[in-house]
C-alpha cells in the first residue's frame, strides 16, 4: 500500500480548512498571528496522529454503535495528556498555545478523520493520514495567520514590515478573519481547478 | 479479526473499558505532572518578581495587604523595595499583574503573570506600559496620575483597548495602594492619594464606557468572535 498518497491527499486534495471546510472555529478564533496559527495547526497535527493510530488499531474491538463515544474519549485523552505535559514541562510553551490546547477536543477536524479515515485503514496509513491532514491544517493556518498579521499590524511573525499605523485593525478583530478566510478559499479552490485541466 | 457485534453486553463491556482506562491513563500523567506544574508556576512568580524589582539579596514571605500579595525586598538588610501582586477583571478575564516599585514608591517595572485580552489589542498590554508611547516605569503613583489620558490621567492608552488598558492601570494603582499600606505610616499620605486616583478611574471607566464608539465596536467585535 502506497503510503506517501494519504500524506498528500491531506495536505492539498482534501485540505481540511480551504476543501473540506472542517474546524472552521479554530480557524478564524486563533490565526490573529501567524504564531497563534502555527501553535494551534501544531498542536492539532500532534493530536490527530495519535488519535489515528490508537482508533486504527481499537477499531475493531469497538461495536459499531458505540464507536462514536470511544472515539471522543480517546481523542479528549490525547488531549489532556499533551495539556498537562506541555504545563509541566515546557511552561513557555504552554503559555503562549495553553489556551488553543482544549479546543482541539471540539474541533470536528479529529473525529472525521477518525471517522472517515482511521476507521477503515491500518495503523501506518491512518498516521500518515493524520501527518498530512495536520500539516495541512497547520499550513492553512499559519497562511491566513500571516495574512492577517500583515494587513492588521504590518508584522510577519512579529517581525516588522511596515509602521504599525498603517495596519488595518479591522484584520485582526474577527471581521477581518472571515474575509481573508474566503478570498483564500475561492484562491485555493482556483488553483486546484486549474490544475486539475 | 472480525468486528465485535454491537449486543448490550458488548457496548457495555466495550464503553467502560475504555473509560477505565483512559481515566487511569490520566490519572497516572496527572501525578506525574502534579509537582511539575506546580513547580513551573512557582518559577514564573518569582521570575516575574526578580524582572520587577531593582536588585535584592533577601525577599520577605508574602504578606497580605488589602487582599494583594506584597513581596519586600532587602539588599544587605536595607529595604529596596517591594513587588505586589495585584488583579483586576479586564476585557474578557482576570488580568493579573507583578508590579515592582523601589522603597520611594516609584514604578521600577512590571510583568503580567495572566491575561485573557483580545488578541491583538488589549494584549498588547504585556510590553505597551514599558514602550515608547507610554511608559509607567519611572513614574511614582503619589505625583503622577497613573489613568489614561482620556480620563485625565498621564497614561497613554493601548490602541482601541481602552478598557484593558483601565484595567490594567487600576492593578498598578491597587497595587501601589497595597504597597503604601505595607509600608505604614511614612507613606500615609501617598497610599491616600495613591487610592483617590483608583476611585478616580474606577468611576471614569464606568461613566464613559458606552458613549466610546471604538470601544463598543471593539465589544461587538468580540461577541461575535465568542460565538
Amino acid at each position: 500500500m502506497n503510503y506517501i498518497k494519504p500524506f498528500l491527499n491531506g495536505l492539498v486534495k482534501e485540505n481540511p480548512t480551504f476543501v473540506i471546510m472542517l474546524g472552521m472555529c479554530p480557524t478564524l478564533a486563533t490565526t490573529t498571528s501567524a504564531l497563534n496559527g502555527m501553535g494551534m495547526g501544531v498542536a492539532t497535527m500532534f493530536v490527530l496522529i495519535c488519535s489515528n493510530v490508537v482508533i486504527s488499531l481499537i477499531k475493531n474491538i469497538v461495536p459499531d454503535k458505540v464507536r462514536i463515544p470511544v472515539y471522543v474519549v480517546v481523542i479528549a485523552t490525547f488531549v489532556t495528556i499533551v495539556d498537562l505535559v506541555m504545563q509541566a514541562y515546557v511552561p513557555s510553551l504552554y503559555a503562549a498555545l495553553g489556551l488553543f490546547i482544549p479546543l482541539i477536543v471540539v474541533n470536528c477536524i479529529v473525529l472525521g478523520r477518525a471517522e472517515s479515515f482511521a476507521a477503515k485503514n491500518n495503523a501506518l496509513a491512518s498516521m500518515m493520514d493524520g501527518a498530512g491532514i495536520g500539516l495541512g491544517f497547520t499550513c492553512s493556518l499559519t497562511i491566513v495567520g500571516i495574512v492577517r498579521e500583515i494587513l492588521g499590524t504590518g508584522k510577519v511573525f512579529s517581525f516588522s514590515l511596515f509602521p504599525e499605523e498603517y495596519g488595518m485593525l479591522l484584520f485582526i478583530l474577527a471581521p477581518g478573519a472571515f474575509i481573508v478566510l474566503g478570498y483564500m478559499m475561492a484562491l485555493f479552490n482556483r488553483f486546484l481547478k486549474d490544475r486539475g485541466k | 479479526m472480525k468486528k465485535l457485534e454491537s449486543t448490550f453486553v458488548n457496548m457495555t463491556v466495550v464503553l467502560t473499558l475504555f473509560a477505565l482506562v483512559a481515566a487511569g491513563a490520566l490519572g497516572a500523567v496527572y501525578s506525574v505532572t502534579e509537582e511539575p506544574i506546580a513547580m513551573a508556576q512557582v518559577a514564573k512568580q518569582q521570575e516575574a518578581i526578580k524582572v520587577v524589582l531593582p536588585d535584592f539579596t533577601e525577599l520577605s514571605e508574602a504578606d497580605t495587604v488589602n487582599g494583594l500579595a506584597v513581596y519586600k525586598a532587602y539588599n544587605g538588610g536595607s529595604f529596596v523595595g517591594a513587588a505586589v501582586e495585584s488583579q483586576e477583571t479586564g476585557f474578557n478575564g482576570p488580568i493579573r499583574v507583578m508590579v515592582g516599585f523601589d522603597a520611594d514608591g516609584t514604578i521600577v517595572n512590571y510583568s503580567v503573570l495572566e491575561q485573557k485580552e483580545t488578541p491583538g489589542l488589549g494584549t498588547k498590554m504585556v510590553d505597551w506600559f514599558k514602550g515608547e508611547k507610554a511608559d509607567i516605569r519611572g513614574m511614582n503613583p503619589a505625583d503622577a496620575n497613573i489613568a489614561v489620558t482620556k480620563d485625565g490621567g498621564d497614561v497613554d492608552a493601548i490602541t482601541a483597548a481602552t478598557i484593558s488598558s483601565r484595567a490594567f492601570l487600576r492593578c498598578v494603582n491597587a497595587a501601589y495602594a497595597a504597597f503604601s499600606e505595607a509600608n505604614g505610616a511614612a507613606a500615609k499620605s501617598d497610599a491616600v492619594s495613591g487610592a483617590t486616583a483608583q476611585t478616580d478611574s474606577q468611576a471614569a471607566a464606568q461613566d464613559t464606557i458606552n458613549v466610546e464608539p471604538i470601544d463598543s465596536a471593539a465589544v461587538n467585535a468580540a461577541a461575535q468572535s465568542e460565538k
